[in-house]
């Protein structure tokens, strides 16, 4: 129980920390960007957009940086984010709404697909090591960690949507169809996930299986392991119940610290797929200069990352009795 | 004061911290900065064939940068009427939609992305080590503060927050990129070496040290820091690694300096010419494949180092 209470001020100082930097950034950067964009958009932005940037970012204001602070945080705490200039007079919160549940269905998914399958691959790898199955397969992931999501994501898109015409070129759905919840427009919008999910997949699978077979390759020197083989247990069940149950929690924490990488390969994959999530978003409100909308997804993301990390905390929890007590 | 007459007092050795296998003998009197460093040299030449490999391609690329002039003839930038060609002999990898030459573009490219990825990697590692150090070491509310530090900034997104801050930047270029790089990149290291620097702060000869009067900086970096060599160089190249990704990546978005020929920028102006829809395959096909290439390099040598540090993953008998 007390290792939760430290976690979850842990994870309320990370919120802090974040919602700061994010508060600081614009003001600590040389220039004034609001400026050169307001100069900008002069004539294109009526006067209560600029008085409300002007108040954002504390513009011109006499108030101390304090009060441009607590005023900060108290319209964050009040769900206000002002207004997206890219999407002028859209708030920013409903602006992002929409992309939302399109990047949390195809991370989410993908990530867990490949965590599951990476961790099998991992400790079977360990298992069988020195087989061709270790010997072929560790050093060709090796390689496909380190292919860029996005460049994986061209040639796919590439080869399977634009040559052999199997998955459409991009987007979230098709166009003649409106959002709505039905087997129709779901199955639709299924199929538009494959490609990129699968992109996801590909190339985050290889962190999680070299991950479980290095921390499976030390669970197996343990004597318990040794024990539960000289015992004639069969093969399978030292495997599961002995060796890989233990040599998967590092692997959790991998998970957890891993996601935020996730969530960065993805807004690329986004971006690439012209797929209607945060990530497209992001790159739009970024080439806009809209830095409210640029600021709130930062913050979304962060507090993601943040909630899924603190979720990987509580399972690790239950799964290793050990954190518990040590308290 | 802190660097007293370097390397000329010999101090008690501590072989047995850093098991690289080699048989070395404890409590042998020897400068044991050189003799750490030669055993990882000497096992990595001689052991795991990861490194050997990694190293080979890694300098592969740094020579393709070095002599990127007498390797490509043809000016990366020069715009010519040959536009959209398929790779030929005159244009060994096609030419883009303004008729570049993308086998000098790949080339010259090779400099933008090893100097930005070897510079932030480098400064990142200084910047863990040192706050790694001294958080492992003093310990206390020190360690406290630092670690907080180094765990927020591991669950911040990193990609994000340097997607926003170069969106924030009004000066658009590799050395805003690489500011954003080290800022995002420095935790990882920071937290592996602050564990390390716990254990070690234990040893008997950082007791002999501290016993003998030596400075706390000196005890800090010039009788542990030794011994964590090893895993400061997989630290290295890990943080090399990141920020070569992170850097394409960026540039891919266009929010570095667009007009520089890098690796990243051939991606971003074949995505913005439509490269895909043109089906010119060979303009984004071979940036991809130099990237994927050297960033399996770069992690061949990590895990060949872990090998070395960590005996159980070498390839010897399971029992």
């Amino acid at each position: 129980m007390q290792y939760l209470l430290r976690r979850i001020g842990f994870y309320l100082a990370a919120l802090w920390a974040a919602v700061t930097l994010n508060f600081l950034l614009p003001r600590l950067m040389p220039g004034d960007p609001v400026l050169l964009l307001i100069a900008r958009l002069q004539g294109r932005l009526d006067p209560h957009a600029i008085d409300a940037l002007r108040l954002q970012f504390g513009l011109g204001s006499q108030q101390s940086l304090f009060t441009q602070y607590v005023n900060y945080l108290d319209d964050l705490v009040h769900g206000n984010f002002g207004i997206s200039i890219n999407y002028y007079p859209t708030p920013v919160s409903e602006v992002i709404g929409t992309g939302l549940i399109w990047t949390l269905v195809l991370v989410g998914t993908s990530a867990i697909i490949s965590f599951l399958l990476g961790t099998a691959l991992g400790a079977l790898a360990a298992w069988r090591r020195g087989s061709w199955f270790d010997t072929v397969f560790s050093p060709l992931l090796t390689f496909f960690q380190a292919i860029p999501y996005f460049w994986l994501a061209l040639l796919l898109l590439y080869i399977l949507g634009l040559d052999l015409k199997w998955f459409p070129l991009g987007f979230g759905y098709s166009i003649e169809l409106e959002p709505a919840f039905n087997l129709n427009f779901i199955l639709d919008a299924s199929y538009h996930a494959v490609l990129p999910a699968f992109t996801i997949v590909i190339s985050s699978v290889a962190g999680w299986m070299l991950g479980m077979r290095n921390a499976m390759l030390t669970t197996l020197a343990e004597d318990y392991v040794l024990m539960a083989q000289a015992k004639g247990l069969p093969e399978r069940r030292v495997l599961v119940t002995y060796a890989a149950r233990n040599a998967i929690l590092p692997n959790i924490t991998g998970f957890a610290i891993s996601l935020g990488f996730v969530i960065g390969g993805a807004l690329l994959t986004e971006i690439i797929f012209s797929y209607p999530g945060i990530g497209f978003i992001l790159l739009s409100a970024v080439q806009a200069e809209d830095y409210p909308l640029m600021q709130a997804i930062f913050l979304l993301i962060a507090l993601i990352v943040l909630i899924a990390n603190f979720l990987a905390d509580i399972f690790y929890v239950v799964l290793d009795p050990r954190v518990r007590q040590e308290g | 004061m802190a660097v007293k007459q370097k390397g000329e007092r010999p101090f008690i050795a501590a072989d047995q911290t850093l098991d690289v296998g080699a048989a070395g003998e404890p409590g042998a009197v020897k400068p044991r900065n050189i003799s750490v460093l030669g055993r990882l040299v000497r096992n990595a030449a001689l052991r795991p064939w990861k490194i050997r490999l990694g190293l080979v391609i890694i300098g592969f690329f740094v020579l393709v940068a070095i002599f990127a002039p007498l390797i490509a003839w043809q000016d990366p930038q020069a715009f010519s009427r040959d536009a959209l060609l398929p790779p030929s002999a005159a244009h060994w990898m096609g030419t883009t939609q303004t008729g570049q030459d993308v086998f000098a573009q790949l080339v010259y490219g090779t400099r933008v992305t090893l100097i930005v990825g070897f510079t932030v990697g480098l400064v990142a590692t200084v910047l863990s080590v040192v706050i790694g150090l001294i958080a492992g070491y003093f310990g206390g509310l020190i360690d406290e503060v630092l670690s907080l530090l180094m765990n927020v900034f591991l669950v911040i997104p990193a990609l994000p927050l340097a997607i926003v801050m170069a969106g924030y930047v009004t000066v658009r270029g590799p050395i805003p990129v690489a500011i954003v790089l080290v800022v995002t990149g420095w935790a990882f290291g920071a937290r592996v070496l602050r564990a390390q620097t716990l254990s070690m702060r234990q040893r008997d000869f950082v007791a002999a040290a501290r016993a003998s009067g030596e400075s706390t900086l000196r005890i800090v970096f010039a009788e542990i820091l030794p011994n964590e060599i090893a895993i400061v160089c997989a630290s290295l190249i890990f943080t090399v690694l990141y920020a070569i990704l992170a850097e394409i990546g960026l540039e891919f978005l266009g929010l570095s300096d667009v007009t520089v020929t890098s690796w990243g920028n051939i991606l971003y102006w074949a995505t913005n010419g439509n490269a895909l829809l043109l089906e010119a395959w060979w303009w984004f096909v071979p940036a991809g494949l130099c990237i994927a290439l050297l960033g399996a390099g770069l992690a061949f040598v990590n895990f060949g180092i872990d090998e070395i540090t960590n005996p159980r993953l070498r390839d010897a008998s399971r029992s």
